[in-house]
């Protein structure tokens, strides 16, 4: 697989295989601005106006699973990512591809789905677009938002804020998505009962506003997992991170499919938690105002930031220590 | 019982951690080292996972054996499997063979060049992917130890019942007890005790590893997978060699029995025959593989294609040859972690998530 002449089904995974292919083609033809760094959203100045910018696309198959949509993934997936890079969505795009022979009612009921979300978060959908492709050429349907948003005034977030000695707290119980979703894919018997944790998670940066100068960096772990997000934000810095495999909240239903499948649930995206990392001095604080909302109840404080510099160490269950890598691709099942 | 939160009981841990100090301990003032060799793949994968390593003392050392059925898995038999596949059938697989690269390149590329590739998450799906696709000719990339043989060749069984002709079989099975045996006469090999596999062993028994034990005098402890079971079997190993004894234990009999799983092994013996096999970066190691018997060869995708499995000389440079002997670790390769890493493979053992120098890089790089 030395320099793969073409797209690989790995490129699209989340891990070190996607991240290569970003850096190689996309960053280096426009990463000298406010893509630098590659935060999942742009903060920008608008006349006198921050305002945060980000766009997503949407390609999960089933389109409907256990616990939402590809329409609730459409508005969660864009709305968290402005809401962890410390801003207040506002409005959204849509745009359709939908395949020649898609039902209407699943087109219907998908963008009800849409509809109630924005309405939970308190967006408008905007603007959009509408096409249609021949049978064969997209999966059903294929959904892109892209929504602005205005900077909640306190915040200022960056890897480059970490500090060791910082507090790392998770929202809620991670992996639960990415394993619904394909135990859904597949027909898993295991993954009966598990749901997708697809949610808006603006509600809890809200919570942690009162502490805004003290966070010092929020993520969304979603593909890629909690592993990526750790390991980009410590990467080529002084700072490592030290998770504690007892502390980190899962559902046993996820925990039980991810020992099958020989997959680990810290390479698992989520679609509704954040990761939080800020001064121990506010941790507990925010860590209560998470537990009082709906959305924060199995929230957690998971590890800390480390002189470690640039790795990711997970103290097991057992005692032990070990590297927490990001995944390389596609998550493949293992044989046995 | 709680099979997962029970068997990760952190002062549990220490209490054995404990043990291991002592015995190492003992072995320190008598000067020896002790070299217990895993030969399963889940276990290396455990071992680095849990960060047990961590806990060992000194004077106890663990090295790493064949026990990833993908690691072992000869280059030539991917480059049969690719030209399988650019001829038209669709190829099914477990998925940690698409990143294993043979002479051609890997199963990943193939299909995003249009190849035919499906992965599986049960032998079943493929006999389900045959009997919907009736048009196409299907092949399932059948390697495994015996945990997986059953499961694999009751393919065939499903095959016939629902009157399938367009599915095959890709042979490549491979046995643990011979394997033992090829290690354990190897001058360059340094092993003092075995750590048994899990699920292997579950299908052939416990008591499978006893004509080893008695003609080599060498322990052996069968163990489950969580880091408690991997741990006593250690500090069983561990005092059965600090005290000069060579016993066959068993740790794991919530889950094998000691004559195995006799349905499973009824299975194999109607449909399989022992047969010679080639293991990457060993050789051939005499009757340590199975091959489809006379009734049901009409199933063997190389028999029915007419193809022929090339064994295939390992990468230069490459040392996954010693390391699965255990006769260094994964960092000790010059090409680990430099021309050899997880995304670009260039030995066996970095391409599955099971191999020795992939645990080594995801887990204590």
């Amino acid at each position: 697989m030395n320099n793969p002449s073409r797209i690989l089904l790995g490129h699209g995974g989340g891990g070190r295989l996607s991240r290569g292919l970003i850096d190689e083609e996309i960053v280096s033809r426009f990463g000298d601005g406010p893509l630098k760094g590659l935060p999942d959203a742009a903060s920008l100045e608008l006349g006198s106006r921050r305002i945060v910018f980000s766009t997503d696309s949407f390609v999960v198959q089933p389109l409907l699973f256990p616990g939402g949509s590809i329409g609730h993934l459409a508005v969660h997936g864009t709305v968290n990512d402005i809401a962890v890079s410390g801003g207040k969505p506002a409005y959204l795009s849509l745009a359709l591809i939908l395949e020649e022979g898609l039902e209407l009612d699943v087109l219907r009921r998908v963008l009800d789905d849409v509809r109630a979300a924005a309405l939970e978060v308190g967006v408008k959908i905007v603007t959009g677009d509408t096409k249609v492709v021949s049978r064969g050429q997209c999966d059903g349907m294929y959904l892109n938002t892209a929504g602005i948003g205005t900077a909640i005034p306190g915040f200022e977030l960056s890897p480059s804020r970490l500090e060791p000695g910082d507090v790392i707290l998770a929202s809620g119980t991670i992996g639960d998505h990415g394993m619904a979703v394909m135990a859904a894919r597949e027909g898993l018997a295991v993954g009966q009962g598990l749901v997708s944790d697809t949610a808006p998670v603006i509600r809890l940066v809200e919570a942690a506003e009162p502490w805004a100068k003290d966070v010092h960096f929020m993520r969304d772990p979603t593909r890629g997992g909690l592993a990526s997000v750790l390991n980009e934000a410590v990467e080529g810095r002084a700072v490592g991170v030290l998770l504690r495999e007892t502390l980190i909240p899962y559902r046993r239903e996820a925990a039980a499919l991810s020992e099958v499948l020989g997959i680990d649930l810290l390479h698992v995206a989520c679609e509704g938690r954040m990761l939080l990392l800020c001064r121990r001095s506010c941790s507990e604080q925010i860590l209560s105002a998470w537990r009082a909302l709906p959305q924060g109840q199995n929230a957690a404080i998971i590890g800390e930031v480390t002189k470690d510099a640039g790795r990711v160490v997970l103290e097991t269950a057992i005692g032990g220590k070990r590297l927490v890598d990001v995944p390389q691709g596609e998550l493949l099942p293992r044989i046995c | 019982m709680k099979y997962i939160a029970g068997f990760r009981d952190k002062d549990a841990a220490a209490h054995l951690e404990k043990m291991l100090r002592a015995i190492g301990d003992k072995l320190d003032q008598s000067g020896r080292v002790v070299r217990i060799m895993e030969v399963c793949g889940s276990h290396t994968m455990a071992i680095a996972r849990y960060g047990i390593r961590d806990l060992l003392p000194p004077s106890v050392r663990l090295i790493s054996g064949p026990g990833c059925p993908v690691c072992v898995t000869d280059g030539g038999y991917v480059d049969a499997a690719l030209s399988l596949a650019a001829s038209g059938m669709t190829i099914t697989t477990f998925g940690d063979m698409l990143r294993v690269p043979g002479a051609k390149g890997t199963l990943a590329e193939a299909r995003a060049q249009g190849a035919r590739v499906e992965v599986c998450y049960s032998p079943l799906d493929a006999v389900d992917y045959a009997a919907t696709h009736p048009n196409r000719e299907v092949v399932f990339l059948a390697i495994g130890f015996e945990t997986t043989v059953p499961g694999v060749i009751s393919i065939l069984k499903h095959a016939q019942k629902r009157n399938l002709r367009n599915i095959s079989l890709l042979v490549a099975f491979k046995l643990v007890p011979p394997a033992l045996s090829a290690l354990a006469a190897d001058p360059e090999v340094e092993v003092d005790g075995f750590l048994c596999p899990a699920h292997v062993s579950a299908i052939i028994g416990a008591n499978a590893y006893r004509p080893f034990v008695e003609q080599n005098r060498i322990p052996c402890v069968v163990a489950g997978f969580e880091p408690l079971d991997i741990l006593f079997g250690l500090t069983e190993l561990a005092r059965q060699l600090e005290a000069g004894e060579s016993l066959l234990v068993n740790q794991y009999d919530r889950v094998v029995k000691p004559l195995g799983n006799l349905a499973a092994q009824a299975l194999m013996a109607e449909l399989l025959e022992p047969a010679d096999a080639s293991w990457r970066g060993i050789g051939v190691i005499p009757m340590s593989g199975l091959a489809l018997r006379a009734h049901v060869r009409d199933f063997d995708a190389a028999v029915r294609h007419d193809i022929e499995i090339p064994s295939s000389p390992p990468d230069k440079g490459c040392r996954c040859g010693d390391v699965l002997k255990g006769k260094i670790t994964p960092s000790e390769c010059g090409l680990f972690n430099k021309a050899c890493t997880p995304l670009h493979p260039v030995g066996p053992c970095m391409v599955s998530s099971e191999g020795s120098c992939a645990a080594y890089y995801k887990y204590s790089r």
